[in-house]
């Protein structure tokens, strides 16, 4: 932590880290903390507990299992399946969603007549909730019956109705599933791209111009991409994580289905389903947290993450 | 590919290219936003057409592409409605985002403030221990976080709904981030004041950065407005349901009244439209400066 350098002349403060500021700083982040404490840390260590025991209905179990529910998650198909669910939703859902805000981003930052409405139109989306997203794709974009907008456009070219989230074969629930995602989060990341673009100094252009480089896909691929990396990186992690983290678009989409189950879903129902198996549930979410910290690292190590970001 | 390659002529500043290939450039660039702003405006279009339609209209043969008897009496309908309290989470929802973000506010930038800016010998662990919560995502820990609500007799209630989520690490360390940057000068003349930490950080902290707060309380809300999982959770009986639990169980109820249905997520969505066109400003620049620091 940062001692300040300055202090006021002849007050006969040091600049110590003493005793004197102990209480200030626990008045400041001691409730903070006792939460953090209570809500976060004690959660994780009383799931670390009931993972190791056959706990069902109870959280006072007294049935040691050792291992057992972390094996028996790992060759649990369900949920072997569910990680596979989610690889295949976040190997669509990721790419495309970057592509598609750094792109509105490039369309937005060029022009200057009606930026602010285009900006707003697609930020828009941000304030609907995946509830109401998924309410609007499964009872009217992509309801399966004929009067549901997709089907209507499919109609007006003379194709067949298609039941998007009735059949897992052909698996058109994915297109449903991940369209609801590209139209919540694209505007969230345009803005981000929109502010380390408007960051880019201009001067990079102008001596790139000089030397020869043509505006278009010469100057995007030399300077505005690698200006962007810190966003870029950035916007990767948040996207994947966020990806780890899908439920409510898949539980409102695909209540009842069997099929694209994301891990998510599959604890909520084990933990909180009728069996409440809370030993078993607890072992899935810490094999799901060590995944996604594993993954964090893994990416940070590819991609550089904060190497020059970090304050 | 010949799209990539032309918005980046838009990244590119290509100030330079102008004349007849610039104006045709502009004339596809606003062909192409437009194309785009279409679809990101039809849902909000099918909304507001269904909330505003008869059952008949909306399944009819052919598409009507706006009721011409425009139904308000569903809004009434909606609230009569026996099934489903809306009015009640309407409440609920707008109580939680309330103190959720009022909570959070308080806490975590006062945390933030205390591991910004006051040297203390164990700060750096304690800023450890927030940190560390960052890499465990927040929606993984819903299950032993339930099982500790729930020991603590708090399903289905306000306190179960609020409390669990104002301890944001993620917000704590935006704060810390934020204050890292404030002008030191500033704190340092009400120190000379007589001030203690505490009331520097009140009366000239604050009233400094109402920006800042402004722009991570509009965040803040609209994530409490929108969340599930949590509030799905922890909902068990109809009267602790927030906005979205209720419209989430239109979604798998027996009978479906598409008008109702379409009401309901019309008037869930709309305050956070209104918050959205009112706080603009505040929220791009939250967004801005939230996301690129996560």
């Amino acid at each position: 932590m940062a001692t300040p350098l300055r202090r006021p002349a002849g007050r006969g403060r040091r600049p110590v880290p003493g005793r004197g500021h102990a209480l200030a700083f626990w008045l400041f982040t001691g409730p903070f903390l006792a939460g953090l404490l209570v809500f976060v840390y004690l959660p994780i260590g009383w799931s670390l507990w009931l993972s190791l025991f056959e706990a069902r209905s109870t959280v006072t179990p007294t049935e040691f299992v050792g291992l057992g529910n972390y094996l028996t998650m790992l060759s649990d198909g369900d949920f072997v399946r569910s990680l596979g669910t989610f690889t295949v939703f976040a190997l669509f859902a990721v790419p495309l969603t970057f592509a598609l805000s750094l792109a509105l981003a490039l369309l937005v930052h060029r022009i200057r007549f009606l930026r602010a409405f285009f900006r707003s139109a697609f930020f828009l989306p941000t304030a609907c909730s995946y509830v109401a997203a998924s309410l609007v794709w499964k009872m009217s974009v992509f309801n399966g019956v004929r009067f549901g907008l997709a089907n209507t456009v499919l109609g007006w070219l003379g194709l067949d109705s298609v039941a998007w989230l009735a059949s897992p074969d052909p698996p058109w629930y994915w297109l449903v599933i991940v369209t609801v995602r590209l139209w919540l989060q694209s505007g969230f990341y345009m803005i981000l791209f929109l502010a380390a673009l408007q960051n880019i100094p201009r001067v990079l252009y102008e001596a790139a111009a000089i030397d020869g480089a043509r505006p278009g896909w010469q100057t995007f691929r030399h300077i505005t991409l690698p200006q962007l990396r810190t966003t870029s990186t950035a916007v990767i992690l948040l996207l994947l994580i966020a990806a780890y983290q899908a439920f409510d678009e898949f539980y409102n989409l695909l209540d009842k289905a069997t099929w694209g189950r994301p891990p998510l879903v599959y604890l909520y129902n084990l933990a909180l389903g009728e069996n409440q198996d809370y030993g078993l549930g607890s072992a899935g979410a810490l094999l799901l947290a060590l995944l996604i910290c594993l993954v964090t690292l893994l990416q940070g190590r590819f991609l550089g993450f904060g190497r020059e970001s970090d304050t | 590919m010949s799209r990539v390659s032309h918005m980046s002529a838009a990244a590119g500043g290509g100030r330079a290219a102008r004349g007849a290939r610039g104006t045709l450039g502009s004339a596809g660039l606003y062909a192409a936003l437009l194309v785009a702003t279409v679809l990101f405006l039809v849902p909000f279009y099918l909304i507001a057409r269904n909330a505003l339609s008869t059952d008949a209209d909306i399944t009819g043969e052919t598409w009507t592409f706006f009721p011409t008897d425009l139904q308000w009496g569903n809004v009434r309908e909606l609230f009569a409605d026996p099934a489903v309290p809306f009015a009640r989470a309407l409440w609920n929802s707008l109580v939680v985002g309330v103190l959720h973000t009022a909570g959070t506010l308080l806490l975590c930038s006062t945390a933030g403030y205390g591991l910004a800016r006051i040297p203390y010998r164990h700060a750096q662990k304690v800023f450890y221990l927030v940190l560390g919560t960052l890499m465990v995502p927040a929606a993984v820990t819903f299950v032993p976080t339930f099982v500790l609500v729930s020991s603590l007799g708090w399903v289905s209630s306000l306190r179960g709904l609020v409390i669990p989520g104002l301890f944001s690490g993620f917000t704590a360390f935006l704060f810390r981030q934020y204050f890292l940057g404030f002008p030191r000068e500033l704190e340092e003349a009400a120190r000379v004041d007589g001030l203690n930490h505490w009331g520097a950080y009140w009366r000239v902290v604050v009233p400094n950065s109402l920006n800042f707060f402004a722009a991570i309380a509009v965040i803040t809300f609209i994530g409490g407005w929108n969340a599930f999982l949590w509030p799905l959770v922890i909902g068990q009986d109809q009267e602790s349901w927030t906005v979205q639990v209720a419209l989430s169980s239109y979604l798998t109820a027996q009978t479906v009244n598409l008008h109702l249905i379409f009401m309901a997520a019309a008037i869930s969505i709309l305050p956070l439209i209104l918050v959205f066109l009112v706080l603009q400003r505040w929220l791009v620049q939250g967004v801005a400066q939230t996301g690129i620091k996560g």
